[in-house]
């Protein structure tokens, strides 16, 4: 099956005031049509940048290198006027903030309409009606009164529900979502997730969840990405992931994350040693070397590669043993 | 709103009650008597006791003050000292003149301040910011006075272009009356789109690197809509102070430009009634200015609450 997304190759430069910072390095990754892929990963490691990428959203002072295709178009050095025709209508964005990522000086109904009208032409009348069809679809009472509402008037979980419904106004092929809940209560978490779930089934959205959270991966996604450094370091379908977790980075990341009852008897969390490196250039080496109790030499000297199967690590030396987390 | 309307009314009647007393009291307390000075060659105590009696000066400052109050709410501001035409009609002569000459020279620094100021923050770090910035730096240098002659010596006298002086009523004659303010108006407007440019500059740059700005790129708006509509509507709200504030100090404040231009105006008025020890002239002018000062201010922040729905719900809690 041809996938809705192939990001192939996709590597992201900044040019700061202390020279080139490299966020990404050649990553690959696809989506197919209706599936969840979770990118993973610490902060800083390149999985916001990659999800800016796709759609040409990163500021001027980013070089960005590689192929992202969407349904067969070339995105990456597409003009501005064939990404603006694409962003909203084809691919959506969720944001973290649902506090700062509205405009606190339009009513949510004039925003969701704003890019009907933008995409589809709508007229104001049927843009008003479809906006308050969106807000029911992903779950706000009372639909016709908040949808004259003001952002500030609205909870952080409601604000969320229509940023959501603003994303999926023109039925777009990929979601986006960018720690969609990563700012939210936990109660108000699972609202949320129950919403892109409910959207991927009734719509069929593909969707690109970036997430710290394992416990939103597990919830929500088919497939899994892991990041690390400005790499994707392993990739796998989601229960196999958390199953048998092949890279040490995994297995760390997988024991470092709180779960009920899991860590019922221990004092504390356990914890990967070290910060994740900045880099100015990628090194033909495996990034994670430093921080990793597995270290072979040939690990700080020549660059593993991603392996060549469904289960794909990038590592010297991966766990095959059934390992504890 | 009704709420947040009432509440700003009710603030702005307080103000101006403690602004009428600050200016009763500050006349009273220039140095001078005004009955000497009235009198003058002819001091007897005979004839100054007549003139304190005259003008109420001989009761207790809680009468005069309510005399003063009583007749300035009836719109009874008194007499000239130096001519006895009364003040009312002073001011009603001289404030249109102001007021249209403020309004049109805000207009002119708006639209330049603020074009110059989003563009100066969409091409940042570029050929047109510098340019934004030269120019503002310049209108801001340059003073008014020596733009203002320099206008006349060229525009005016050597080409012809405007009259050098004078001031025909709006009402008479409306092309003769915009012909003879629009040159005073366009050196105002300069210097003031500087200051308003800057202010646009900055606010136009927090509002551009705003998560709703990323939203509305994300959504696939066009520039117009991302600029023009999601980042000037959140920075308006600074330059609609800026804008209040400078459209005060103009009513106020534009001595210079109406003598350079011979203009009948406030300006005009105030500075003649100061030299002249106009005291009636004086408190009603400077009453005059707080009154507009508090107008212009009630009218920024019902704009406010235009702008921004926040303000709106917060007046109401």
């Amino acid at each position: 099956m041809k996938p809705v997304l192939a990001v192939k190759d996709l590597s992201v430069t900044f040019r700061t005031e202390d020279g080139p910072l490299s966020a990404v390095d050649r990553v690959s990754f696809d989506v197919g049509d209706g599936e969840v892929l979770a990118v993973v990963g610490e902060s800083g490691c390149g999985k916001s940048v990659t999800a800016m990428s796709i759609a040409g959203l990163l500021p001027r002072t980013a070089t960005v290198d590689g192929s992202v295709e969407l349904d067969g178009t070339e995105l990456i050095g597409a003009d501005k006027r064939t990404l603006r025709s694409i962003r909203g209508r084809e691919v959506a964005y969720i944001f973290q903030e649902p506090m700062t990522s509205l405009n606190p000086v339009f009513t949510v109904g004039h925003q969701i309409i704003e890019v009907l009208r933008t995409h589809i032409g709508l007229n104001r009348q049927a843009a008003h009606a479809r906006a308050i069809e969106l807000l029911k679809l992903v779950g706000i009472p009372s639909a016709e009164r908040r949808v004259g509402d003001y952002p500030h008037q609205l909870s952080g979980g409601m604000r969320q529900r229509v940023m959501i419904a603003m994303a999926v106004a023109c039925d777009p092929k990929v979601l986006i979502a960018d720690e969609p809940t990563t700012a939210l209560d936990v109660t108000i978490q699972a609202g949320i997730l129950d919403v892109l779930r409910g959207l991927r089934e009734r719509l069929g959205t593909s969707i690109v969840l970036i997430t710290h959270d394992l416990g939103v991966v597990a919830d929500l996604a088919d497939r899994v990405a892991v990041m690390y450094a400005g790499r994707v370091v392993e990739t796998a379908d989601v229960h196999d992931l958390f199953a048998h977790p092949e890279h040490p980075y995994t297995v760390g990341l997988l024991r470092a994350s709180p779960a009920a009852g899991r860590h019922a008897d221990a004092q504390r969390l356990n914890e990967i040693p070290g910060l994740v490196p900045v880099l100015t250039e990628q090194p033909d080496a495996c990034t994670f070397a430093d921080r990793c109790p597995r270290a072979l030499d040939t690990c700080t000297s020549s660059q593993p590669q991603l392996t060549d199967r469904p289960h794909r690590v990038a590592c010297w030396n991966p766990v095959r043993e059934p390992v504890e987390v | 709103m009704r709420r947040y309307l009432l509440n700003r009314l009710w603030q702005s009647a307080v103000t101006l009650v403690l602004a009428t007393i600050v200016v009763f009291a500050g006349v009273r307390a220039l140095p001078g008597d005004p009955a000497l000075a009235l009198a003058g060659e002819d001091r007897d105590p005979e004839s100054l006791r007549a003139i304190r009696q005259q003008y109420g000066l001989d009761q207790s400052w809680l009468v005069q003050f309510w005399q003063f109050v009583s007749h300035a709410a009836r719109g009874d501001l008194g007499q000239s000292i130096r001519t006895g035409t009364p003040v009312r009609s002073m001011i009603l002569s001289a404030l249109p003149v102001t007021i249209e000459l403020s309004v049109l020279a805000i207009l002119i620094a708006s639209v330049i301040g603020v074009g110059a100021g989003v563009i100066a923050a969409v091409r940042r770090g570029r050929p047109a910011e510098w340019a934004a910035n030269a120019l503002a730096l310049l209108g801001l240098s340059v003073p008014h006075f020596w733009l203002g002659l320099m206008a006349i010596l060229y525009l005016s006298v050597a080409l012809g272009l405007f009259p050098a002086s004078g001031f025909v009523p709006f009402f008479s004659n409306p092309v003769a009356n915009l012909h003879h303010l629009i040159l005073p108006a366009l050196i105002l407007g300069t210097g003031l789109s500087a200051v308003i440019m800057r202010q646009t500059r900055s606010s136009m740059l927090d509002a551009l690197s705003a998560d709703y700005i990323r939203t509305a790129e994300a959504k696939g708006l066009p520039p117009k809509a991302v600029v023009g509509k999601h980042a000037l509507r959140n920075s308006l709200i600074v330059v609609v102070t800026i804008v209040g504030l400078q459209l005060g100090a103009l009513i106020s404040g534009a001595v210079v430009t109406e003598r350079i231009f011979a203009l009948p105006g406030f300006g005009k008025l105030t500075v003649d009634a100061v030299f002249q020890r106009d005291y009636p002239v004086i408190q009603a002018v400077v009453l005059v200015t707080a009154t507009s000062y508090i107008v212009i201010n009630l009218l920024v922040d019902l704009l406010y609450s235009v702008i921004d729905p926040r303000i709106r719900v917060r007046g109401e809690a």
